[in-house]
C-alpha cells in the first residue's frame, strides 16, 4: 500500500493543469513541458525499478480497501508500459516545438499532451473496470483536443468520425460494465476474476466477455473494426499522429491482454480461438492496406494494423511464449510506430508532399533522415537482431507449439508485405536521382534527433534482449496465473 | 422596436440572488447531503447567465470583470491538490477527514476536507459553463 502507484498519473495531470495558466507564452510553456516530461520519465523509471525489484505496488485510493474502493495496481506489465509511454511522450514533446506552429502550441497542445499521458498511464495502472472506462474517457477527451488542433477542413471531417465512433464504443463499454456488475456484483477486476472462476464462466459471462472484446477491438483497431483508424490518424500534425499511433491503440490491446488473461480464461475454445482467426485477418488486411496506397502517411498508419494482429495472436495462444511475445511486441511496436510517424513527419516536411510518386532522391539532401528511416524499416519488419524479430520469434514459437501452422505462415507472409511496404517508401522517396528541392534545404535536426533518441531504445530492445527478456518472461508468467494478480489486490 | 423587458429585469434582480444563495447552500451541503460542487456550480452559473441575459454582455463584463476561463485550471488545481494533500500526512491518495468547530454566531459546524475538493469542482463547473455559453453568445 503506497502512494507511489498513483504518481505516474498525478504528475502529468498537475503539469497539464499548470500549463493552462501560461499557455500563451510559448517559450515558457515549452520549457516547462520539456523539463517536466524528463522529470516525470525519471520518476516513472524509478517506480518501475522498484516494482520490478520488489513486486507489485497497490494503492487503495481514499483508504477504501479492495474490493470496495478504486484500486491502483502498479504491476510489472503496467509499469513497463507506463515507462514506454513516457519515453515516447518525452521524445514527442521535443519534436513538437518544430513540428507545430506557434499558434497550435499556444492552443493548449501541452495541456492536452499531459492529460493524454495521464489518461494512458491511468488506463494501464487501474485495477478497477469502471475506472478503466474513466481513464479511457480522460485520454479520449485529450485526443479529441489534439486531433482538431489546427482546425483544418479535413481534420474536422475525420475527427467527427473519430469522435462518433469512440462515443459509441464508450457507450457500449459502460453498458457492458453494467451487465457485468449485474452478474458478478463487483467492478474490481481481481474480484471479477475470482468470481468468474467460481462459477466457471457461464454462458452469459462469455457473452459479456465478447462484448468487452468488441469495445477494446474498436479502440485497438482489430479486423473488422479498424476501418476508422488509418484516415483519422493521418490528418493531425505528425507529432499528434505519433502519440496516437504509439499509445491509443495500444491501450485497447493492453485492455484485451488484461481482461482475457485475468478474467475470461475459462472458455478459451470460444474466445481465444476466435482471436486467432481475427489476428490472422488483421495481419493480412492491414498489410494489404499498407500496399494499397501511395500516401506515405497512410502507409505508416496502415502498418499499425498488422502489428495489432501479432499482439492479438499471442493473446489467442495464451501460452508462456505467446504472451511473452505479445508483451515484447507491444513494447517494440509502441516505440517503432512513434519513430516512423516522427520520421514521416520530417519527410513530408522536407518534400512538401505526402505523395510517394512525387518524391525522389531525398537521401542525397538528407542522408541522416534516410538512414534513420531505413533502420526503422528494418526494425519494424523484424529483421534480426532488432526488437521486432524477438517479438515475432516468440510468437512463432508459441504458434508452432500449439500447431497453429497456418497462422504462423500468415504472420510471416504479412511481415514480408510490411517490409515491402516500407521498402517502397525507401526506394521511391529516398533513392533515385538527385533532384533540386523546391524551397531548398530545410533545417531538420530538431525533427530527426527525437526520432533517433527513440530508435536507440528500439535497437536496445532488440540487441539487449538478454537484459529485457527476463522481465517479460516474469510478466508472461504472472499473466498466465491469474491468482498472482488476484492475490496482490485482495490479499487480506 | 425596443423590447420591453421590465418583468425580466425586475424578477431577475430578485431571482438571481435567491439562486446564488441556494447554490451556495447546495455547495456547502454537498459532501454528505444532496447537493455538491457540481450541482452548486451549475446553479451559480445559471444565476450568472440569467444576469447576462437580462443586463447584456457589456454591463455584466463591467460588473464581473473576471476571466471565467481562468476558473477552470484554478478549480482543477484545487481539486487535484486536495487529493495530493494526503501525501503529506502519509495517507492514501484522496483520503479525507473532517472535524467539528465552534463558529461565533453560526454555532457548531462541520468542516470536511471533502469540501475543498468540492470547491475545485464548483469553480471548474462555473468556469466551463460560462466559457461555453459566453463564447456561443459572442459568436454572431
Amino acid at each position: 500500500m503506497s502512494n507511489l502507484a498513483i504518481i505516474p498519473i498525478i504528475i502529468p495531470l498537475l503539469c497539464g493543469i499548470i500549463a493552462i495558466f501560461f499557455h500563451k507564452y510559448v517559450k515558457a510553456v515549452r520549457l516547462f513541458s520539456q523539463v517536466m516530461s524528463i522529470i516525470n520519465l525519471g520518476v516513472v523509471l524509478w517506480i518501475g525499478w522498484l516494482v520490478l525489484q520488489n513486486g507489485t505496488i497497490t494503492l487503495a485510493t481514499g483508504g477504501w480497501e479492495a474490493p470496495y474502493g478504486i484500486i491502483i495496481v502498479a504491476d510489472p506489465l503496467a509499469m513497463l508500459l507506463v515507462i514506454t509511454s513516457n519515453i515516447i511522450g518525452t521524445a514527442c514533446v521535443f519534436y513538437a516545438q518544430s513540428s507545430l506552429s506557434k499558434k497550435q502550441e499556444q492552443f493548449y497542445f501541452y495541456t492536452f499532451y499531459f492529460l493524454l499521458i495521464s489518461g494512458v498511464s491511468g488506463a494501464f495502472l487501474t485495477g478497477d473496470l469502471f475506472n478503466l472506462f474513466v481513464f479511457y474517457e480522460v485520454l479520449l477527451m485529450a485526443s479529441y483536443g489534439l486531433i482538431v488542433l489546427g482546425g483544418e477542413r479535413i481534420q474536422l471531417r475525420e475527427s467527427l468520425k473519430y469522435v462518433l465512433l469512440n462515443l459509441f464504443s464508450s457507450m457500449l463499454f459502460v453498458t457492458t460494465i453494467a451487465y457485468l456488475y449485474s452478474v458478478v456484483g463487483t467492478i474490481n477486476m481481481a474480484q471479477i476474476a475470482d468470481r468468474v472462476q467460481q462459477v466457471d464462466q457461464t454462458g452469459i459471462l462469455t457473452t459479456i466477455g465478447m462484448l468487452l472484446f468488441f469495445v477494446f477491438a474498436t479502440k485497438g483497431a482489430i479486423f473488422p473494426l479498424y476501418y476508422w483508424l488509418p484516415k483519422s490518424y493521418i490528418v493531425p500534425n505528425p507529432v499528434v499522429s505519433a502519440l496516437f499511433g504509439a499509445l491509443l491503440t495500444k491501450v485497447g490491446i493492453y485492455s484485451i491482454i488484461r481482461t482475457f488473461s485475468l478474467i475470461f480464461v475459462h472458455e478459451t475454445n470460444i474466445t481465444h480461438d476466435l482471436f486467432l482467426w481475427l489476428a490472422g485477418f488483421t495481419m493480412v488486411f492491414g498489410a494489404i492496406g499498407a500496399l494499397s496506397t501511395n500516401n506515405v502517411k497512410l502507409i505508416i498508419a496502415y502498418n499499425i494494423i498488422p502489428a495489432v494482429g501479432f499482439m492479438l495472436m499471442g493473446i489467442g495462444l495464451l501460452s508462456q511464449d505467446g504472451l511473452a511475445g505479445s508483451v515484447y511486441y507491444l513494447l517494440h511496436d509502441m516505440i517503432i510506430k512513434a519513430v516512423l510517424f516522427l520520421l514521416i513527419g520530417a519527410l513530408v516536411y522536407v518534400a512538401g508532399t505526402s505523395d510517394l510518386t512525387k518524391m525522389k532522391g531525398i537521401i542525397h539532401h538528407y542522408p541522416f533522415l534516410g538512414w534513420l528511416f531505413f533502420l526503422a524499416a528494418l526494425v519494424l519488419a523484424g529483421i534480426p537482431p532488432f526488437s521486432g524479430f524477438i517479438g515475432k520469434i516468440l510468437l512463432i514459437q508459441g504458434g508452432v507449439e500449439q500447431g497453429q501452422i497456418m497462422l504462423v505462415v500468415v504472420g510471416l507472409g504479412s511481415s514480408l508485405l510490411i517490409l515491402l511496404s516500407m521498402m517502397r517508401i525507401f526506394m521511391r522517396c529516398f533513392w533515385g536521382e538527385k533532384e533540386e528541392l523546391n524551397g531548398g534545404l530545410k533545417p531538420i535536426r530538431s525533427f530527426t534527433w527525437p526520432a533517433a533518441f527513440l530508435l536507440i531504445f528500439s535497437v536496445l530492445l532488440g540487441v539487449g534482449a538478454e537484459w529485457v527478456y527476463p522481465y517479460v518472461e516474469i510478466i508472461a508468467n504472472d499473466l498466465l496465473d491469474p491468482s498472482i494478480y488476484i492475490d496482490s489486490v485482495l490479499k487480506e | 422596436m425596443k423590447t420591453n423587458d421590465l418583468i425580466l429585469r425586475t424578477t431577475t434582480a430578485l431571482i438571481a440572488f435567491i439562486l446564488l444563495a441556494f447554490s451556495i447552500y447546495l455547495f456547502l451541503a454537498g459532501h454528505n447531503a444532496p447537493g455538491g460542487g457540481f450541482i452548486g456550480g451549475l446553479m451559480t452559473a445559471a444565476a450568472i447567465i440569467l444576469m447576462y441575459m437580462t443586463y447584456g454582455l457589456d454591463t455584466m463584463n463591467k460588473v464581473i470583470p473576471l476571466n471565467f476561463k481562468l476558473l477552470v485550471p484554478i478549480g482543477l488545481l484545487i481539486a487535484t491538490l486536495t487529493g495530493v494533500g494526503s501525501f503529506v500526512f502519509d495517507q492514501p491518495f484522496l483520503s479525507q477527514t473532517y472535524t467539528y468547530v465552534h463558529l461565533p454566531i453560526l454555532g457548531d459546524a462541520e468542516l470536511a476536507t471533502a469540501m475543498l475538493f468540492d470547491l475545485g469542482v464548483y469553480l471548474t463547473v462555473i468556469g466551463i459553463t460560462l466559457t461555453i455559453i459566453l463564447s456561443i453568445a459572442d459568436d454572431n
